[in-house]
């Protein structure tokens, strides 16, 4: 029975308040697409959000930019301006300019922790729900990881490897990777039951092969909603850990950086912080947004009990 | 029945395993211990010197049994800094921590839980969404942009409280109490966001249940319907999800104590990082891990008195 309210309440923290990872979710019906975004307006304008941050991450240098580590202590905490759209920070620097090469940081970090942590949680997770003798060493594991805290963990291993744009990514990977785990193995757990996997096994169909043809599918629709979380949560690690001091390297512009550099004059240029800290939580807003729409259209559990209403 | 929570209680032994081997790996897995101890400038002599004084040059399950051997006697080992016990700098700076953590706690169930079953009780209509709105807001906004947020409106704007600091509650309750209020409510809104939108669901789902109905049919007052009947039966998911994020709370310490400028093991983590005080790092890693599940341990066997149906 407590296994039971654990594994929802744990979802529940993984996923917000979704009931039950979709166990074996088809795929829905596609619909239109103008549709989907009359169903879901606000998670429209949230890939709309991240569409312009993406696109002016990639092309940063023609966004009325200028060098970003440039400094000017001449022109030190200035106003906005024509020259300096949001002012320059306490070395003189072009604010907007750290800014939008800032959303560098945190879109790499954001799409490469995601892809990662699911990458190398759905391989043991589909592995442990597979090899009965692997499930519960590796569970034991998942949960001893689980029981640190995450960011603790990931400021450990940022302290002790150094500090650069990989071993940062690497350390939030880390803590990630057992709620994929998790969720992947609930899944597996699940699926390993249904008759055409029995089938499967009966005929003799080996492991991987059975993985990947008849497991992983059923694991696609709750790993896409989780990717978005799981990206949501390393941006806002990542800021964390620079704001710390445990991040990126102070040189590298990004927005857990400029809050920290901005706390020094913090009473002074209040908005040499609030921008950053802003940019960085409209971002990680719409990719929730987008992962809540997501999880309603994946998951069709849902989208009935919601639909009765 | 005390069999089963024994069972419980063993169960819990290779979790902390795991973090024990975790947290003595750390150090291992990133190249030579001793010259990370030893620090950038130090000689090949002195790393040579660390390295018999930690005992790095044994075998590493030996040392792995040594390290876990102290631990197990109370001891994580000294500051690599002041020499301090590393168990006698957590007992310094628990004080705030634990307070910070508490009146947290208290007052995110004292919003969240009404406001999620407020949600769930007018479902589809704006309260609903309003709060569910606050709910995704809540699970986006940093903890310090929040902190500064609630430190420029009312600390520097308006200057209603103080910017900065802690005062000990036995010291001087009326300073304690002004200057916990702002670092209460930034570290709160995610605990809010979390526990509000689990009330919702868990509620949501108890109130399509029969007795729900043969509560409302026989004239029962609403709102006893609604905590009485609907919240208690809810109950069990909403406790699992305060001890859960309490693994959040920990992280959100670290943040808000560097930003209100709290002497608390969080400053304490943040200070040993910028000085590579490897031992306080590992000790207070252990430690948070041990309250996380020490606290889930016992909110688990507390289900029995939530729900006479689960049974140990």
């Amino acid at each position: 029975m407590t296994a039971i309210v654990e594994k929802r309440a744990e979802t529940a923290v993984a996923r917000g308040d979704a009931p039950e990872p979709a166990p074996a979710a088809p795929a829905a019906p596609p619909a239109g697409f103008a549709g989907t975004l009359k169903r879901y307006p606000l998670a429209a304008i949230a890939a709309l959000v991240l569409a312009i941050i993406g696109l002016s991450a990639i092309f940063a240098p023609l966004v009325g930019t200028t060098d970003p580590t440039a400094l000017n202590p001449a022109a030190r905490l200035q106003g906005a301006s024509a020259a300096h759209w949001l002012g320059t920070d306490h070395l003189g620097r072009d604010v907007w300019s750290r800014l939008v090469y800032g959303a560098r940081v945190s879109v790499v970090v954001g799409l490469a922790v995601a892809a990662l942590a699911v990458v190398v949680g759905l391989v043991i997770g589909l592995f442990t729900g597979f090899i009965r003798w692997l499930d519960p060493i590796v569970m034991r594991v998942m949960d001893g990881l689980m029981a640190i805290p995450g960011i603790l963990l990931a400021i450990a291993l940022v302290s002790v490897s150094g500090a650069s744009l990989v071993t940062v990514i690497a350390a939030i990977v880390v803590p990630e990777v057992p709620r994929v785990v998790r969720l992947v193995r609930s899944v597996v757990l699940s699926v390993r039951e249904e008759p055409y996997v029995e089938a499967a096994v009966s005929v003799g169909t080996p492991l991987p092969k059975l993985l990947w043809r008849h497991v992983l599918p059923n694991c696609v629709p709750p790993l896409i909603v989780q990717a978005t979380y799981v990206a949501a949560s390393a941006m806002l690690t990542e800021a964390i850990l620079s704001f710390l001091g445990a991040g990126t390297p102070p040189i590298v512009p990004s927005w857990g950086n400029m809050v920290a550099e901005g706390r020094l004059l913090f009473q002074i240029a209040p908005m040499n912080l609030l921008y950053p800290g802003i940019a960085l939580a409209i971002t990680i807003l719409a990719v929730n947004i987008l992962g809540d729409a997501l999880r309603d259209r994946l998951d069709p559990k849902l989208a009935k009990r919601v639909g009765q209403r | 029945m005390p069999l089963l929570v024994l069972q419980r209680l063993v169960s819990t032994i290779p979790v902390l395993l795991v973090v024990a081997v975790v947290v003595f790996l750390m150090l291992r897995v990133s190249g030579d211990p001793a010259a990370i101890i030893a620090g950038d400038t130090a000689t090949s002599a002195q790393i040579e010197a660390v390295r018999q004084a930690f005992g790095f040059d044994r075998p590493i399950w030996e040392q792995f049994l040594a390290w876990i051997g102290q631990v197990l006697q109370g001891d994580l080992g000294e500051s690599l800094f002041t020499g301090l016990p590393v168990t006698t700098l957590i007992a310094q700076r628990i004080e705030p921590t634990l307070m910070l953590a508490l009146t947290t706690i208290v007052f995110s169930v004292l919003v969240a839980v009404p406001l999620g079953v407020l949600a769930a009780w007018r479902s589809g209509t704006w309260i609903d969404r309003a709060v569910m709105v606050f709910a995704v807001l809540g699970f986006s906004v940093p903890v310090f942009v929040l902190g500064y947020g609630f430190m420029y409106v009312f600390s520097i704007e308006l200057r209603l409280l103080p910017v900065q600091g802690y005062t000990s509650p036995f010291e001087d309750f009326g300073a304690f109490a002004q200057g916990i209020i702002l670092p209460t409510l930034t570290l709160s809104c995610i605990y809010v966001a979390l526990i509000a939108r689990i009330t919702r669901a868990s509620v949501l789902e108890t109130l399509n249940e029969d007795y729900i109905r043969t509560a409302r049919a026989k004239g029962q007052v609403e709102r006893t319907v609604l905590f009485r009947h609907a919240l208690r039966n809810a109950a069990v998911p909403i406790v699992t999800v305060i001890g859960l994020g309490v693994a959040l709370l920990i992280g959100g310490v670290v943040v808000t104590e560097s930003v209100f400028n709290i002497p608390g093991l969080g400053r304490l983590v943040v200070d040993a990082i910028t000085r590579r005080d490897y031992p306080i790092i590992q000790g207070l890693i252990l430690f948070f891990a041990l309250i996380y599940v020490v606290l889930n341990l016992m909110i688990d066997l507390a289900y029995t008195m939530l729900d006479p149906r689960i049974r140990y």
